[in-house]
């Protein structure tokens, strides 16, 4: 059957879509306006929407040296990539394991990973913080990337046991057979047919380390390790409020992500599609 | 004959369920050998067991002699040929068959040359360069079994390959197959639930149900002399049929019916059921002193036979018989009984009782 | 009961295809009547017309005396059986068998006596009060016979009901409805693409090829003389041989020397198609007959099949257990018994008698 596009066929429809569009996207329109509009044009009443001066200045007063916005973007980076390399790194095998091996209390076992995620960051922020005074992990990068691996494990143990699900345990074992140890017959013959989970995987792993923001703002005080949600939301109370400043860090922490998941859109789909469509 | 492969005492359990129970195999060299049994009865497990993709609960299993209980899949030279194929879907039929090579590091140029030879063997040059999604069921068991075939190994695992395929194909297949196993010599243990596959290919037959090896032997044997009350109705069509009676030295007496014991050494009065099968029963022959007599519940022609399906007492059995028998609903009839080719099975214990 | 009559009916859609050309069929009261073909060629289609579910593009139904063509299927006082049993799952047996009499407004001291009389004859009375999902397949299929048996409709029609049981319930389903449909006398249009339950279950059999009737008659009749080489093709396992000889001195003579003996009234030097069923042809060591290759040999326990391959072709020979060949081995098949049925190559239709 094809597939029918969406023609809204009375002027009512039209009119709900529009005003819903315009809902949902003015706010990040209006932050970008923001983040290029000079300052007396951000205050400006009323509010200019369209005839307005653009001006870069705020997006190069965000990598200024000495920035705290430009040194929690840094942070974020290395602790937003090594936290999702290792949770990744981790979470494949043992996805692999609990796929393939006949483990004592498995469906116990896989619950119990996945019910750590019900529970909030806020939740346990205390006791975690309490715990990094005493190891001294309290304002280290070492910290939240410890922190955010062992929050990210459960999920993408989840989440990948269930790509590997899908690739027949048949093709190892023939591999074995073959003459392959069974390492080497995973990596030769699974392996490649994981990659576009691994990178679904490691793309919603990336979005919770970049975006995360309670622990980041319990756990780090100063510059040293402090990531940029809390660097930007720090922007917000000296006086007075640079906006210009804060719209366009906003507008800057939005790309890596974008990006990323651009690069590896193509196998986003597999990702997506996880377990909805079954042999 | 030296056994090619001896698994002893195997038990494997998955979780509450009981797969193999003491398991006994024992697989003589260079012969085509079928394991045979209904789904679940724990064929693959045991393929698995003795390739070494799973360990047994217990017991042991030797290739050549050499106990290889514990030997990874790799070192113990048997190739195995899945019931899904299971060729590697990146890679051409080519890559396929070489893998097993590439993986002992043999030389590029011996590699290239045996692939030759094997791709010869089973007509399958034109699809080396093929991957599996571009190939068709049957081409993709025959570059299946080239993967296996290329490694001359000390025996082949089958796995109910020929489940998949179409029913011409299959035919075609299972000719194949035994052509290869007789020019190789090689020792082929074979799985499957398909009883005229097995009674067909098979120089020996060991049938499996539930775990454990009912019987052990030769297609016509097992057909002729089932061990067990299961093995007589899983083999042949129609199932043989079942009669309950009790046993007495000369009599052997049904609901409504005797017959003289033809030699059955059992004691007197024990329950017992009497098998026989359709095409041993006659409409025709007229045997006085062994006949069932009863009423016609349904014929069946079918061209080349008719099925009369006839009702004794509150059971029923299936005589086959001439292709124009023409019988009526309820008419009563009477078949002879050959009781050369009857069979007496223990009530309790369901085992075949023998012949004194 | 009564019986059924098709007559002239022609099914064409809308894009040209016709699913039924001109079909005339005669099922008489208390027959068991068969429908059989391959996918496609106008059975099930047949079937619902029959039934009321499709229309006919033209041509006419008679059940009993009655013109039904322009009726709805609850008119037409028949019942049909499916093959997927439909049967309502969030209700009893008993409720499922009671559904049409209770939908006809039937007064329930005449559902209640209909309901126990079609569970006593078919054996269902421990399955009353069970929902349908905790019984067996065949069971499941007995309810939905009994539920078509309360109406005591004038035929039943029935849609391939044991495709979807596994082989081992299927025969003995099969018997079951043979025995039913002869105890009861109901008149059964039954359709199928299994050439076996056909042959088992019908009084006769209506081959359809491509919406034609390419033969009609009892089953035998169907074996013994098809009447077209698609009904020789269809009918029998292992396939009928279909062997090209030409005709010399009361003989058909096939390639390699193969003999057979040949029906009266043939012209000389006829180049034609003969019809041989496996178990007529016979192997032996060596004799008179084409020396032909052993290519399969399939072991049955009460017979074996073999396929030898031939100057005259690939030819399948049934022979007792005892006859046993190792495959490759050079043997001699020769023909055996009356004269086989004769067809025109051109016409693919049968000659003679």
């Amino acid at each position: 059957m094809a597939v029918r596009r969406f023609k809204p066929s009375t002027a009512l429809e039209f009119v709900l879509l529009a005003i819903f569009i315009v809902a949902m996207l003015f706010p990040v329109v209006w932050m970008l306006e923001t983040a290029l509009k000079e300052q007396r044009d951000i205050f400006h009443v009323p509010a200019k929407v369209f005839h307005f001066h653009v001006t870069l200045q705020h997006f190069k007063d965000v990598f200024a040296s000495g920035s705290s916005v430009a040194s929690g973007f840094r942070n974020s980076i290395i602790v937003g990539a090594l936290s999702t390399i290792i949770a990744t790194g981790f979470g494949v095998p043992a996805a692999w394991a609990y796929s393939r091996f006949d483990i004592k209390a498995k469906q116990d076992q896989l619950f119990f990973i996945l019910s750590t995620r019900f529970m909030p960051p806020i939740v346990v922020v205390i006791p975690i913080f309490l715990m990094y005074r005493d190891l001294n992990l309290v304002n280290s990068v070492v910290g939240l990337i410890l922190l955010y691996s062992a929050f990210n494990l459960p999920f993408t143990i989840w989440m990948m046991k269930g790509f590997v699900d899908e690739v027949p345990g048949e093709y190892e074992d023939a591999a074995m057979l073959d003459g392959y140890s069974r390492f080497q017959a995973f990596w030769k013959v699974t392996m490649p047919l994981l990659i576009p989970g691994i990178a679904a995987t490691a793309v919603f792993a990336l979005i919770f380390s970049w975006n995360e923001f309670v622990f980041a703002i319990f756990l780090t005080s100063n510059s040293a390790a402090r990531t940029a949600p809390p660097a930007i939301a720090a922007l917000v109370g000296d006086a007075p409020i640079d906006w210009g400043l804060i719209a366009a860090s906003a507008m800057v922490f939005v790309v890596p992500v974008l990006l990323f998941a651009f690069l590896v859109r193509k196998h986003l789909v597999a990702g997506v599609t996880l377990g909805a469509v079954r042999r | 004959m030296s056994s090619a492969i001896v698994a002893s005492g195997i038990s494997k359990a998955w979780g509450e369920v009981q797969a193999l129970k003491d398991l006994e195999l024992d697989v003589p060299e260079g012969s085509f050998f079928v394991l045979l049994g209904p789904s679940g009865a724990g064929k693959t497990t045991t393929l698995r067991v003795i390739a070494g993709l799973e360990r047994p609960d217990s017991g042991t299993v030797r290739l050549d002699g050499i106990d290889a209980t514990t030997a990874q899949p790799a070192a113990r030279d048997l190739a195995m040929v899945f019931q899904s194929y299971a060729l590697y879907p990146k890679k051409t039929a080519f890559e396929n068959i070489a893998s097993p090579l590439l993986a002992r590091r043999l030389p590029k140029s011996e590699i290239a040359e045996r692939i030759a030879q094997v791709a010869a063997l089973l007509r399958i040059e034109r699809l080396m360069e093929r991957k599996p999604a571009q190939m068709s069921g049957g081409e993709q068991q025959r570059v299946a079994l080239g993967r296996a075939l290329v490694r001359d190994p000390r025996a082949f695992l089958m796995d109910e390959p020929l489940t998949n395929l179409d029913l011409k194909l299959r035919v075609e297949m299972r000719t194949e197959l035994t052509r290869i196993h007789r020019s190789l010599g090689r020792t082929f243990l074979y799985v499957t639930n398909d009883q005229v596959e097995a009674m067909s290919m098979g120089d020996q037959v060991a049938i499996l149900r539930a775990g454990t090896v009912q019987q052990v032997g030769k297609p016509e044997e097992v057909y002729d002399h089932p061990a067990t009350k299961w093995v007589a109705t899983f083999v042949g069509s129609p199932r043989m049929n079942m009669l309950d009676c009790s046993v007495a030295a000369d009599q052997i007496r049904g609901q409504g019916w005797s017959l003289p014991n033809p030699g059955f050494a059992t004691q007197d009065g024990s329950p017992a059921v009497l098998g026989v099968r359709s095409e041993d029963l006659s409409l025709q022959r007229r045997e006085e002193s062994a006949q069932l007599a009863g009423k016609v519940y349904a014929v069946e022609p079918l061209g080349d036979r008719t099925l009369v399906d006839i009702e004794i007492g509150s059971q029923r059995f299936v005589v086959k018989a001439d292709p124009t028998a023409s019988y009526k609903l309820g008419e009563p009839v009477v078949a002879s009984v050959d009781l050369d080719r009857v069979h007496l099975f223990d009530a309790g214990t369901e085992t075949a009782v023998a012949r004194g | 009961m009564a019986q059924v009559l098709v007559q002239s009916l022609h099914k064409a859609f809308p894009d040209g295809t016709v699913a039924v050309h001109e079909l005339d069929l005669a099922i008489g009261d208390g027959e068991l009547f068969v429908m059989l073909g391959p996918s496609g060629c106008g059975k099930t289609t047949t079937l619902r017309i029959v039934a009321g579910l499709e229309q006919q593009t033209s041509g006419r139904i008679m059940i009993g005396d009655e013109d039904v063509s322009a009726r709805r299927p609850s008119e037409r006082d028949i019942a049909m059986v499916f093959q997927f049993y439909a049967l309502y799952p969030h209700m009893t047996c008993r409720d499922n068998m009671a559904f049409p009499l209770r939908a006809a407004g039937r007064p329930e001291a005449e559902v209640k006596r209909a309901v126990d009389e079609a569970a006593r004859m078919l054996q269902l009375e421990p399955y009353l009060d069970r929902r349908p999902t905790r019984l067996s397949g065949g069971e499941q299929q007995r309810v939905a016979l009994g539920r078509a048996m309360v109406r005591s409709p004038k035929a039943f029609l029935m849609d391939e009901p044991l495709t979807n049981l596994d082989a081992e319930l299927r025969a003995d389903m099969r018997v079951e409805v043979k025995h039913l449909q002869e105890r009861l006398g109901t008149t059964m249009l039954y359709v199928t693409h299994d050439q076996v339950e056909a042959m088992a279950l019908g009084h006769r059999i209506a081959i359809l090829n491509q919406g034609r009737l390419e033969q009609l008659g009892t089953p035998m009749e169907v074996y013994d003389r098809p009447a077209t080489m698609f009904a020789a093709r269809f009918i029998g396992s292992p396939p009928m041989n279909l062997i090209e000889a030409e005709v010399s001195d009361g003989v058909l003579t096939a390639n390699g020397g193969l003999a057979i003996k040949a029906p009266d009234g043939l012209a000389r030097g006829a180049k034609l198609v003969a019809g041989v069923r496996p178990e007529r042809l016979a192997i032996s060591e060596a004799g008179d007959g084409v020396r032909g290759r052993i290519v399969s040999r399939e072991a049955l326990g009460d017979e074996n099949i073999y396929v030898v391959d031939s100057p005259a072709g690939q030819l399948h020979v049934r022979t007792p257990p005892t006859v046993r060949f190792p495959e490759e081995h050079i043997v001699t098949v020769a023909h055996q018994g009356a004269a086989p049925p004769v067809y025109d190559p051109e016409t693919e239709k049968a000659v003679g008698r």
